[in-house]
């Protein structure tokens, strides 16, 4: 049954109620940080469920809110008002249940350096609850399933970037977990790495079993990964949906035209509001991105205007919406903005 | 409980494991003692010579107390592993696990005591080479070493709790060196009881470093005094009991702040 259908931001789904095959249950969450005047407010309410067995994408910039609800999520923080169940378990009633059946993959480093790659499987295998053969065996599986075997006895300060960030996702799974928190996990890796990471993630419903919850900043990943993904701008839900879904809604396409100098684009802008079938124009720098229902057919519009105009592009090209038309449409601004302004922010709230 | 003691013995043993391979630390931490015993110890020998004093041998009387003052300072670091782990992933990671806060508090208080003890028993050992004689004999030893790990785990705990608080390297350093200097000058660890001037005898009874040395020493003697050792020893033990429980406190401090 597919859930979270349409924009209903600030709103549990109806279908959230119907229980078992949830495997998230947010509603209404909120978190502040600090008090006063140097008060940040993190999450003002944040809803969503998550079906079993898929990967679910939180997609949102920099400082949105993201890590705050997985904190929350996974019990190392706790919300100031709003509830949630992670596996029909409630997190603040059973925080201790919660732990057995979850992972989680932090932003940051959590693989020890100073040991080898099975020495550190093995030691959450144990923590878990495993015997030592138990664990070794676990351990050993996850080194096979994600290439690592051959380094497996080195210690881990001498792998590559890539290789430490699937031992901290190997880690996150050594005790079979229900539900699998993924914190923006390729943050920081270069393309080839990101590229493999991405199969591994995508994999891991199919053969593990479980259900994950992805956070990123990057849309790519979240259009690439998720079945489903909400976007979250600000401390709120501001859509959600399948990335189709969310795309379909926002309805026609964009043209983008690139201009040879920034200088331009207001001058750009102005000729390009006044093509019939344009509903909108936004500029990014030297891009601008004219919302139209059909881009074939407004194309011609386009050029003879823009030639009218004395505009010469660099580019022009016709694009079906992306993720990042959703959350402008969504958020009233361009994502790579908000995502910088974020990062500019104190990390608090990251 | 079982899981409690399995968890704190897997802890234990990661930071023991991390030890094994950087055995370097382990010297670096005895490097400021050695200049006590041997640099300090000789200028001043002739201290001994003075009425107060139970030895005749100053390095005889200065080696407990050193093996309690540096069980102190070395512990005073001990919260320094805890910023690391929160800087990486590693506690986070640790608190969505089921590891209690407890278990991850006495992990790190096993290992302190763990580290203490091979410490003292190399100043032991330093200390014979100088000539100093124990004669309280193996339960003396054994009775000093308590006391180092009382202490040190004291101020481990001490450490972890501050570092829960603080969030930063510097500033738990700064404060453990803050403690550290003051609390080994205003005890008996350098200078007999009897030749301190007053103020500073009276403010000793209240160091927790002053009494390990104290019951260290008396240990040490051949027909020690075990009402002294007894009311020290338990002193200790209390205070790193409720050290212990404040330290595992200080993570919701922490848990507030993520």
């Amino acid at each position: 049954m597919p859930i979270s259908h349409g924009v209903s931001p600030g709103q549990a789904s109806p279908d959230a109620t119907m229980g078992s095959d949830l495997a998230i249950e947010a509603v209404e969450l909120t978190k502040t940080y600090g008090k006063g005047d140097k008060a940040v407010r993190a999450l003002s309410g944040v809803s969503f469920s998550v079906r079993s067995g898929v990967i679910f994408g939180l997609l949102g910039p920099n400082g949105a809110g993201k890590s705050t609800t997985v904190k929350i999520l996974t019990t190392l923080s706790t919300p100031d008002s709003g509830h949630a169940t992670v596996a029909g378990i409630d997190i603040r009633r059973h925080p201790d249940q919660v732990r057995r059946v979850i992972g989680y993959v932090s932003q940051k480093p959590a693989f020890d350096p100073i040991a080898t790659g099975r020495e550190n499987l093995v030691l959450r295998g144990r923590i878990y609850g495993m015997s030592a053969r138990e664990a070794r065996r676990r351990a050993d599986e996850l080194l096979e399933r994600f290439r690592l075997t051959e380094a497996a006895t080195r210690l881990t300060s001498t792998w590559s970037g890539g290789m430490q960030r699937k031992l901290d996702v190997a880690m996150g799974l050594i005790h079979r977990p229900r539900v699998l928190f993924l914190d923006e996990p390729t943050t920081g890796l270069d393309p080839e790495a990101r590229a493999e990471m991405w199969a591994e993630i995508s994999a891991l419903t199919r053969t593990e079993r479980l259900t994950v919850l992805l956070t990123t900043h990057y849309l790519e990943e979240a259009d690439r990964l998720a079945s489903h993904l909400v976007i979250v701008d600000r401390g709120k839900v501001v859509a959600s949906g399948s990335p189709d879904e969310l795309k379909r809604h926002i309805g026609g396409d964009s043209v983008q035209v690139e201009l040879a100098d920034e200088d331009w684009n207001g001058h750009a802008q102005r000729t390009l509001q006044a093509v019939p079938g344009v509903t909108a124009v936004t500029a990014d720098g030297s891009r601008l991105r004219a919302r139209v229902t059909n881009g074939a057919a407004a194309l011609p519009g386009v050029l003879t205007a823009l030639e009218a105009a004395g505009i010469e592009p660099v580019s022009v090209s016709v694009a079906r919406p992306s993720l990042d038309d959703v959350y402008l449409h969504h958020a009233g601004r361009a994502f790579r903005e908000a995502d910088q302004a974020g990062a500019g922010r104190t990390g608090v709230a990251a | 409980m079982t899981t409690f003691i399995a968890h704190t013995g897997l802890l234990t043993g990661r930071s023991l494991r991390t030890l094994s391979r950087q055995p370097a630390y382990l010297l670096f931490t005895l490097v400021q003692p050695m200049v006590w015993l041997l640099l300090f110890g000789q200028l001043f020998t002739r201290i001994a010579e003075l009425p107060g004093f139970s030895t005749d041998s100053y390095v005889e009387y200065l080696t407990p107390g050193l093996i309690a003052m540096t069980a102190m300072m070395t512990a005073g670091w001990s919260g320094t592993s805890f910023i690391e782990d929160m800087e990486r992933g590693v506690m986070d990671q640790t608190l969505t696990s089921p590891v209690s806060r407890g278990a991850v508090i006495t992990g790190s208080l096993a290992y302190q005591g763990i580290t203490t003890v091979i410490q003292s028993l190399i100043m032991f050992g330093v200390g014979l080479l100088l000539g100093a004689r124990y004669a309280g004999g193996v339960l003396g030893v054994g009775i000093v070493l308590l006391c180092a790990v009382l202490l040190a785990v004291t101020f481990a705990a001490l450490s972890d709790a501050v570092a829960l608080l603080v969030r930063q390297q510097e500033a738990l350093i700064g404060i453990s060196q803050f403690l550290a200097l003051p609390l080994s000058f205003l005890s008996s660890v350098m200078m007999a009881p009897a030749l301190m001037p007053d103020w500073v005898a009276d403010v000793a009874t209240f160091n927790p470093l002053d009494w390990a040395a104290v019951a260290s020493r008396e240990a040490l003697t051949a027909s020690p005094d075990w009402g002294v050792i007894f009311s020290r020893v338990g002193s200790l033990l209390a205070l790193a009991v409720v050290m212990g429980w404040l330290a595992t406190r200080a993570f919701r401090a922490y848990q507030r702040s993520i």
